[in-house]
C-alpha cells in the first residue's frame, strides 16, 4: 500500500453502538491500531453510518449521512471500524447510493477503497500477524454477515485469536448462519428474531467454549442478550477486546463486574 | 391462491408454533444445504458456470421480444402453438378451451408453479374437469388441499407421518391395516394410484423450465419421470410457462442447467431432463397429437427496465430458500403465496403489488446468504431494499417506525445533539443497569426484550471518554499512555 514508509493516519469510524454500548472496544480498536503504528484520529463529526435508514428505505437521509461520513473522513489514509457491518456499508453501499450523482459517488468511491473493518485492516493491510495478549479460556466465534460476505473477514480474526496466549479456539457450528439481529428486523420481527438466536445459542454451548466472540455489536447485543435471559454463563466480548487485552477494564457484555 | 401475505406476521407465530413443522423445517435445512456445499465442492468452475447463466439471461432480458417472437415461429414450424397470455384469466381461459376441444375429463399434471400462480386446479375442477398432480410432493398436497410450501419440494413442510395419514384417509379403497411406515411404501402406493390417472389421463400438463428459441423446445427437469408420463401418454400436452424463461440457445439452456440441480438438491444433473419438441410426428412412437405453450406474463415485462429486472433471471431453483434463516424458521407457508423465501420476497410483491405483500422485502436481516448462494446471482437483498424504499415513498411502513425512524435520522444528522442526546440517554441507562449488567424489560424495547435481555450500556459514550482523553492529554502535555487503557475509568 501507499503507506508501508510513513505512519499511516486512521480515521476510527467507532459505529454507533459501540460509541453507545461499549465504549471500550473503541478504545480496543485505538490501541490495536496504535500498537500496529497508526496514529488514530477520531473525527467528532461522525454520528452513524447510515444503516438504520438505508434499510428502511428511507434514501434521502440516508445520503444526508453518508454525505457528512464521507466529509469527515476523506482526509484520511484509512477508515476503519470495529464492524463488519459499518465497513461494508460504507464500503459497499456508498457508491450505489450516489450512483446519480457523479461528484458524490466519485467521493464516496475514493472512500471505499481505503475503509476496512478493524481485524481485516490489521491482518490484510498492515500485514500483523500476532498480538501481545493473554485470555484463559476457550473461546468460540460467531461470523458476522455484513463482515463475511461483504467483506470477506473469516481467517483474519482467527489468525489473530491464535496468537492469544492460554486461549482456546473452538469452532462453532453454523458459525456463518445469520444470529437473527438484522438491525431493524429484531424490532420489526422480534417472534422470528428470537427463533434464530434461540437456535444461535444453542450452537454455542454446544461448542462447550466459555466465551464467545464476535465482530460486531449488534450481533454480540443480540446473542449476549438472549444467552443472558436465558440464564448462561458463557461470557460475550467484542474480539477487539480480548485482542487488545483489554478484558480486565470491563464486565463482559451484559454481565456485571466479577462475573 | 388467495394471498396471505399482508398476513404475515400472524402466518409466522402460527408456524413457529407449529411442532410438526418445526420438526421438518430442522430435516430440511441440514439435508438442502450439505448436498449442495458438496455438489458445488466437486466443480472447479461452479463460479464460472453461474457468470456465464447471468449473462445469458441478462442478455435474453434485454432482447426478450426477438427471442419469444423467435421461439413462437419454430413452435409453428414443428407443428405447435403458443397462447400468449397476459393475466391468470387468460392462461386459463386457454387451457380450458384447449381441454374443451377434446372433451377431456382427467388432466395430469406435473409440477408447475405457474399453475399454481394463476390456481389452475380450481379452475379446472369450476370446468367440470380433474386435474391429477403426478409428482409425489404436489399429489400428497393435492390430497391436503394445501398450496407447495417450497418451490421444488411442496411438500417438504410435511413429515412422512403426516403423509401415512393422508394417504389412509384418501385412499380409502385400499386395506385399512395397511402399514405406511416406511417411504417406500409410501412411494409405491402413490405410484400405484397414480398409474390408473396417467393412462386415463386426456391432457398434460407440465411446466417449463426452459423455453429454446433456436428450436422452439421446451425443457423440463424432474426426478420421479412423472414429466415424462405427463406429457406423452395423453393426447394433449399443454406446456404452461412464464415468458422469462427463454434462453436463445441448446447451448444456453445446458449452461444453466448444469448449475439448476446443483443449486437446487445438489445432484448433478436431475434424474430426467426431458426436451419436448412438437407434437408426435409421422413414424415417432409415442408422443401427443398436439402441442401447445401457454405463455404467461402476468406482470413481469411491467419489472423489465425497473430495478427488479434482475429478478426475472430466477431460475427456481430453491437454493435461496433452503439457505435463508427466516424461511428454515417458519417455512414456506407463512410468506402467503405461491413464491416463498428471498426470491418470493422480491418477486411477489412485483406480481400482487407490495401494498398486499409489504412485509415479505422487510422480513429479512439482509444476511447475504442467499445471494452467496444464488446461481443466477441475483442481488436479493439489494432488491428487497428496493422495494422497502418504494413502501417508504408510499409511507407504507408503520407510523410509529417512521417517526421513530424520523427522530433518530434528525439526530444522526446533527452531530453535537447526537452527542448530547446519546450522553444523556447513555447516562442514564449505564446508571440503572450497572447492577445486573443487563435489562429485562425496558420501554419502548418490548420487540427486544420480550425474548432477550438488553446488555446495560458501560455508561460514557465512547466520543465522551475520547474528549476526556484528549483533554489529559492536552492539559498534561504527554499522551505516552494513550494507547492504555488503564488510564481511562470507563462506567
Amino acid at each position: 500500500m501507499e503507506n508501508k514508509t510513513k505512519t499511516p493516519r486512521v480515521g476510527l469510524f467507532v459505529t454507533c453502538l459501540v460509541d453507545l454500548f461499549r465504549p471500550t472496544v473503541g478504545f480496543a480498536a485505538v490501541k490495536l491500531l496504535e500498537a500496529a503504528g497508526c496514529t488514530v484520529e477520531v473525527p467528532a463529526s461522525q454520528t452513524c453510518c447510515g444503516q438504520p435508514a438505508y434499510n428502511s428505505g428511507d434514501r434521502a437521509d440516508t445520503k444526508d449521512i453518508a454525505r457528512a461520513v464521507i466529509k469527515a473522513f476523506e482526509e484520511f489514509d484509512y477508515v476503519v471500524a470495529p464492524s463488519g457491518s459499518c465497513a461494508g456499508m460504507i464500503k459497499e453501499h456508498y457508491g450505489e447510493l450516489f450512483a446519480d450523482e457523479p461528484e458524490w459517488a466519485q467521493r464516496a468511491a475514493h472512500l471505499k477503497h481505503r475503509t476496512y473493518e478493524l481485524i481485516s485492516f490489521l491482518v490484510d493491510v498492515l500485514g500483523i500477524e500476532a498480538v501481545d495478549a493473554e485470555y484463559t479460556g476457550t473461546i468460540t466465534y460467531h461470523d458476522s454477515c455484513s463482515g463475511l460476505r461483504e467483506l470477506g473477514v473469516k481467517q483474519q480474526p482467527r489468525t489473530l485469536l491464535r496468537s492469544v496466549g492460554g486461549l482456546t479456539l473452538t469452532e462453532l457450528p453454523g458459525a456463518e448462519v445469520c444470529c437473527g439481529f438484522g438491525g431493524t428486523f429484531c424490532i420489526k420481527y422480534p417472534e422470528i428474531s428470537n427463533k434464530m438466536v434461540g437456535e444461535k445459542t444453542i450452537d454455542i454451548a454446544r461448542t462447550g467454549a466459555d466465551t464467545l466472540l464476535a465482530g460486531d455489536m449488534g450481533c454480540l447485543l443480540n446473542m449476549a442478550g438472549k444467552l443472558k435471559r436465558e440464564g448462561s454463563d458463557i461470557k460475550v466480548r467484542h474480539v477487539a477486546e480480548i485482542l487488545a487485552d483489554m478484558t480486565r477494564d470491563v464486565p463482559p457484555i451484559g454481565d456485571t463486574r466479577g462475573a | 391462491m388467495q394471498s396471505t401475505s399482508h398476513a404475515f406476521k400472524d402466518n409466522a407465530h402460527g408456524a413457529l408454533a407449529d411442532e410438526r413443522l418445526q420438526k421438518a423445517l430442522g430435516k430440511m435445512k441440514v439435508g438442502f444445504q450439505d448436498k449442495r456445499t458438496r455438489a458445488v465442492a466437486r466443480l472447479p468452475e461452479f463460479d464460472t458456470l453461474r457468470d456465464q447463466s447471468r449473462d445469458i439471461k441478462n442478455h435474453v432480458l434485454e432482447h426478450l421480444d426477438l427471442y419469444l417472437e423467435r421461439f413462437e415461429a419454430n413452435v409453428i414450424a414443428n407443428g405447435g402453438k403458443v397462447h400468449w397470455c397476459r393475466t391468470p384469466g387468460e392462461a386459463r381461459d386457454a387451457i380450458v378451451e384447449i381441454c374443451r376441444s377434446v372433451d377431456a375429463r382427467i388432466v395430469t399434471k406435473g409440477k408447475s408453479m405457474i399453475a399454481e400462480e394463476i390456481e389452475l386446479n380450481d379452475h379446472l375442477e369450476k370446468n367440470g374437469l380433474e386435474p391429477v398432480e403426478t409428482d409425489l410432493g404436489e399429489y400428497i398436497i393435492q390430497l391436503r388441499k394445501e398450496a407447495p410450501s417450497h418451490i421444488i419440494a411442496p411438500a417438504v413442510h410435511l413429515n412422512k407421518e403426516d403423509v401415512a395419514e393422508s394417504f389412509m384417509k384418501a385412499h380409502d379403497k385400499l386395506d385399512p391395516n395397511r402399514s405406511l411406515e416406511e417411504p417406500r411404501a409410501l412411494v409405491n402406493e402413490a405410484r400405484e394410484m397414480l398409474r390408473q390417472k396417467f393412462l386415463a389421463a386426456d391432457v398434460g400438463i407440465t411446466g417449463a423450465n426452459f423455453l429454446i428459441a433456436e428450436t422452439g423446445s421446451t425443457v423440463i427437469v424432474t426426478n420421479e419421470g412423472n414429466g415424462d408420463l405427463t406429457q406423452t401418454l395423453p393426447k394433449i400436452h399443454i406446456v404452461l410457462a412464464s415468458l422469462e424463461k427463454i434462453v436463445p440457445t441448446l447451448e444456453d439452456a445446458t449452461t444453466i442447467l448444469r448449475v439448476l440441480a446443483r443449486s437446487a438438491t445438489g445432484q448433478e444433473f436431475s434424474s430426467y431432463t426431458t426436451f419436448s419438441t412438437g407434437p408426435r410426428r409421422p413414424g415417432d412412437l409415442d408422443g401427443p397429437e398436439q402441442f401447445h405453450v401457454v405463455l404467461l406474463d402476468n406482470g413481469r415485462t411491467a419489472m423489465l427496465g425497473t430495478e427488479f429486472q434482475e429478478m426475472l433471471r430466477c431460475i427456481r431453483c430453491g437454493a435461496c430458500m433452503n439457505h435463508c434463516p427466516v424461511y428454515g424458521a417458519v417455512g414456506g407457508h407463512a410468506y402467503g403465496w405461491v413464491y416463498p423465501g428471498p426470491m418470493g420476497s422480491v418477486l411477489t410483491p412485483g406480481l400482487i403489488g407490495v401494498q398486499e405483500a409489504g412485509h415479505l422485502p422487510n422480513a429479512s436481516t439482509f444476511c447475504g446468504k442467499c445471494e452467496s448462494v444464488c446461481p443466477m446471482r441475483i442481488p436479493l437483498p439489494k432488491m428487497m431494499r428496493h422495494w422497502r424504499e418504494r413502501e417508504y415513498e408510499k409511507k407504507m411502513s408503520p407510523q410509529a417506525f417512521r417517526n421513530g425512524l424520523g427522530i433518530w435520522a434528525w439526530f444522526a444528522k446533527r452531530p453535537d445533539m447526537y452527542r448530547l442526546g446519546s450522553r444523556i440517554a447513555m447516562g442514564v441507562l449505564g446508571m440503572l443497569g450497572r447492577r445486573k449488567g443487563k435489562f429485562r424489560s425496558l420501554p419502548l424495547a418490548g420487540g427486544w426484550t420480550d425474548w432477550r435481555d438488553m446488555p446495560a450500556p458501560e455508561g460514557k459514550t465512547f466520543h465522551q471518554l475520547w474528549a476526556e482523553r484528549q483533554q489529559g492529554k492536552a492539559s498534561t502535555g504527554a499522551a505516552t499512555t494513550a494507547s492504555s487503557s488503564s488510564d481511562r475509568k470507563a462506567a
